[in-house]
């Protein structure tokens, strides 16, 4: 036995030796030698895993990340908003009607495996979809066009390649965010060749027309897609490639940005924020808000089917002390149930202002002065517009026993808790939303709709005038009257209070501060297409 | 002790038999549709209503389970729900990743655990065995979830010494051949990755090693302690042979048994537990292989993982069981 023990001591001394002797060379030579070289390859760190690289297959924004670098779309949204702007289509005409969209796609452009992009690949991708019918595989598509081929509420009757570069889409109803879809990243194109041969197996070899090729994939671990060297668009992308690497708690990984290990990290926990700052050599990336974060009643529930309630409640819950205690500030209160950055906003909304007396008043007007006991539900995990489900639930408590209601926190498991709140057993919760195309209607219709009760309608909201309204401004191809649509809607809703919308985040990156070019975009995906490492 | 092996091995069936059943019962009691997980808060219900009935969750338990059962015995672990893959082609590398990190926090455990407490115990109630003592009191009780960060602040950014998260330098990984990349790093001759490789496994090792160290060091003691009033003891001491030896040959060798079950126990543990020093370090292992599974309901992978773990930890209780015999002549196994 002792033997052995010194032996593994001396061992253990050599090594140590060994180690604390590369330790210097080693920490010079690798990292700073590579980047000063030409093409860099820069590492984004990120909290969970990608489940799959097809875009079409998957909702889930770790998987979009990854799959923006290698896919594009028709159309794009702009740099740091959700205007439309040219993609692989350069430019595209919308009939009278608004039935028809005809695309006139960019010439000269090739999938990584070689194959030539053309109206007849586009025309196939969206084959694949449409007659699929498996809504267990591409869940995006039916959501955002109306269902698949032959089904009722499908919009899209017909995807025709009118010659090798021009594409026409014939809709069966005007669809007013039909091109806002187009540019979501599930929608990008893919190499016909490549998912007609790889089948399922194209989920891990995804082949797109985009700045980055996929080059390998360690599950949990990293994922590497490197420059496509024959891109369309001239002298880019800037980078060699983009390594994405998991580590998945939040303070390690801004270690690892520290340590310069990884270049650029997502999910910084606001707390940290000043440490950034601090630091010359980091910079701090903000991300403009597309969600909202909520405290939703259910509106068919007693007490909470009286709208004197709903809004006493509204008036009792302060906004800007749950940001500036639970968000450091990286959030802007919320008085619309969609962020300022989605078009149809409406700016006019005087919020509830914060008044106990009013709150006082309209519950005696509901027979409900001397309070009432309720149950409210707190989301258990940290999500994107609600970091800290649980504080803020203690805060919004506390709110609500100045006028005597008793409230009591319930909690459950991440995804048992969706499925209570949609089957309408919580009387009053907290949810958000993050927007998937960036269209007024993705909040608005698909949130508090009569229509959508019973799916993402938590509230189980209905109100004749409002669907009215927003049925109306789907199939309005004018922007401006289907922005006024939209703030009509807003002023009902904010009469009626089925939420208190309570904030907008802005999620917050640090990054090295060489890194030039890179505007995280609203949708939680961007391309690393323009951006360089000095 | 060949004819006891295999009677060990046959008794492990049933014990994994039940404990098959067990976990399978129980992910099945956890609420939650692993639909609704994997589709999100978009999911239409048809979708939902698609998805349960492609995954085979919508067929009655008993046929799940038989066919999960009959899968195994043909060596299929099944197809894990979240990324459609066969969990025996993906599961190796998470598990090489976590049986790399443990093996050398148990080294890192055992080397100084053992040697603290026979040093406390050969010295007692001097002032190292108090502070030894102190140390490994905190030790068991350190939160890794701290410790983990703060070695990565205190060592890897402050002192620059040790990089602070991964298995390897991701600006020039290892090329995986058999995923344990100590012996990868040798095999492709690399050996600045093998010592970048080492330089990594130190900090993860060291939050990982913490509490197996101090439970060693308090049962090294306690064991040595008795061993050291024993009569041979004081006959070898009377015979003036030198204290080093009484203690390091005699001492320690009769001290040992209990120590070694408590190190079985404890690497055992290791394989299936090191999730919080996984997540703090960015290590790739079963442990986060398996939380994720739960958080997704991803139930092939819930049992497989636990099942492969599981039958490590038995084996490894196995191989304790062997050693017992090979340290104590006295212990025979018929």
């Amino acid at each position: 036995m002792k033997k052995s023990l010194w032996y593994v001591f001396a061992c253990l001394l050599t090594l140590s030796l060994v180690l604390s002797g590369c330790n210097s060379s080693n920490s010079s030579s690798g990292e700073k030698g590579e980047s000063g070289k030409k093409g860099y390859t820069l590492i984004y760190g990120r909290g969970g895993d990608s489940t799959a690289l097809d875009p079409a297959v998957t909702t889930e924004g770790e998987s979009f990340i990854v799959t923006e670098q290698i896919y594009e779309n028709l159309v794009s949204y702009g740099k740091d908003n959700t205007e439309i702007e040219p993609a692989l289509a350069k430019d595209w005409k919308i009939s009278q009607d608004a039935l028809t969209y005809t695309f006139t796609l960019n010439e000269g452009i090739k999938f990584h495996d070689g194959t030539d992009f053309n109206a007849e690949a586009v025309v196939k991708n969206f084959q694949r979809w449409a007659k699929s019918k498996d809504e267990a595989k591409f869940a995006y598509y039916p959501s955002m066009f109306g269902g698949f081929e032959g089904d009722e509420g499908h919009v899209i009757k017909e995807v025709k390649a009118v010659d090798e570069k021009t594409v026409e889409f014939t809709l069966t109803r005007p669809q007013a965010p039909f091109l806002k879809n187009l540019a979501m990243s599930p929608f990008a194109i893919a190499s016909p060749t490549a998912f007609e041969k790889d089948g399922d197996n194209f989920t891990k070899n995804p082949v797109g027309t985009g700045p980055f090729k996929f080059k390998s994939w360690k599950k949990n671990d990293t994922i590497e897609v490197v420059k496509n060297d024959k891109y369309w668009k001239k002298g880019l992308p800037k980078l060699a490639g983009v390594k994405f690497k998991v580590i998945k708690d939040n303070s390690a990984r801004l270690n690892a940005v520290i340590k310069g290990e990884i270049d650029l990290m997502d999910g910084l926990n606001p707390s940290d924020m000043p440490k950034v700052k601090k630091d010359s050599k980091l910079q701090l990336f903000e991300r403009p808000s597309m969600n909202v974060g909520y405290f939703g009643f259910n509106t068919e529930k007693e007490p909470f089917n009286k709208k004197e309630v709903r809004q006493a409640i509204s008036h009792l819950i302060n906004k800007q002390d749950i940001i500036t205690n639970f968000f450091e500030g990286t959030a802007e209160p919320a008085k619309n149930p969609m962020p300022p950055s989605v078009s149809g906003y409406n700016e006019e909304i005087q919020d509830y202002e914060y008044s106990v007396e009013k709150a006082k008043e309209l519950l005696k007007k509901a027979g409900l002065e001397n309070g009432f006991k309720m149950d409210l539900w707190a989301m258990p995990v940290p999500r994107p517009y609600m970091p800290s489900g649980q504080k803020v639930a203690e805060a919004i408590q506390a709110s609500l026993k100045q006028v005597n209601i008793d409230a009591k926190i319930v909690t459950f498991e991440w995804g048992t808790y969706l499925e209570k709140v949609q089957a309408g057993e919580a009387p009053t919760f907290m949810l958000g939303w993050t927007g998937d195309n960036g269209d007024a209607d993705n909040f608005l219709y698909t949130l508090l709709d009569k229509d959508t009760i019973g799916s993402n309608n938590y509230s189980r909201y209905s109100n004749e005038e409002v669907h009215k309204l927003l049925v109306e401004a789907q199939s309005t191809a004018d922007e401006n009257k289907r922005n006024e649509l939209y703030k009509q809607a807003q002023v009902i809703i904010h009469e009626d209070a089925p939420w208190v919308p309570l904030v907008h985040s802005k999620p917050q990156l640090a990054g090295s501060s060489s890194i030039k070019g890179f505007v995280p975009h609203p949708t939680g995906s961007q391309s690393f297409v323009d951006v360089s490492v000095d | 002790m060949f004819s006891y092996t295999i009677r060990r091995l046959t008794a492990l069936i049933p014990v994994l038999l039940g404990m098959t059943f067990i976990v399978f019962m129980m992910i099945r009691a956890i609420p939650g549709n692993p639909a609704q997980i994997i589709l999100g808060q978009q999911a239409t219900k048809e979708a939902m209503a698609a998805l349960t009935k492609e995954l085979g969750l919508d067929r009655p338990w008993p046929t799940q389970f038989w066919e999960y059962l009959t899968g195994i015995i043909t060596g299929d672990l099944g197809v894990s729900l979240k990324s459609r893959v066969p969990i025996s082609e993906e599961i190796w590398p998470y598990l090489a990743a976590t049986i790399e990190l443990s093996l050398v926090a148990m080294v890192i455990a055992i080397i100084i655990g053992v040697n603290a407490g026979i040093i406390s115990a050969w010295f007692q109630n001097s002032w190292f065995d108090y502070v030894a003592m102190v140390v490994a009191l905190i030790g068991v009780s350190m939160p890794i979830f701290w410790l983990g960060l703060m070695e990565q602040y205190i060592v890897a950014i402050q002192w620059d010494l040790l990089p602070t998260t991964g298995r390897d330098n991701i600006r020039d990984p290892v090329e995986a051949v058999t995923n344990l990349y100590l012996i990868d790093s040798l095999l492709n001759n690399r050996f600045d990755q093998f010592i970048e490789v080492i330089r990594h496994l130190i900090l993860p090792g060291i939050a990982l090693g913490t509490i197996p160290m101090a439970i060693i060091a308090r049962m090294t003691r306690s064991s040595m302690l008795e061993v050291m009033r024993s009569d041979y003891i004081r006959t070898a001491r009377a015979k003036g042979m030198k204290m080093f030896w009484v203690v390091y040959k005699h001492s320690l060798k009769n001290a040992l048994i209990p120590v070694v079950t408590v190190i079985g126990l404890q690497t055992g543990l290791l394989l299936g537990g090191a999730i919080l020093t996984e997540t703090i370090f960015g290590w790739p292992g079963i442990g986060t292989y398996i939380y994720e599974a739960i958080s997704y309901r991803d139930y092939p992978v819930i049992q497989s993982g636990i099942l492969v773990v599981a039958a490590i930890f038995v084996l490894i209780n196995l191989v304790v069981d062997l050693l017992y015999a090979a340290i104590d002549p006295r212990i025979k196994y018929k």
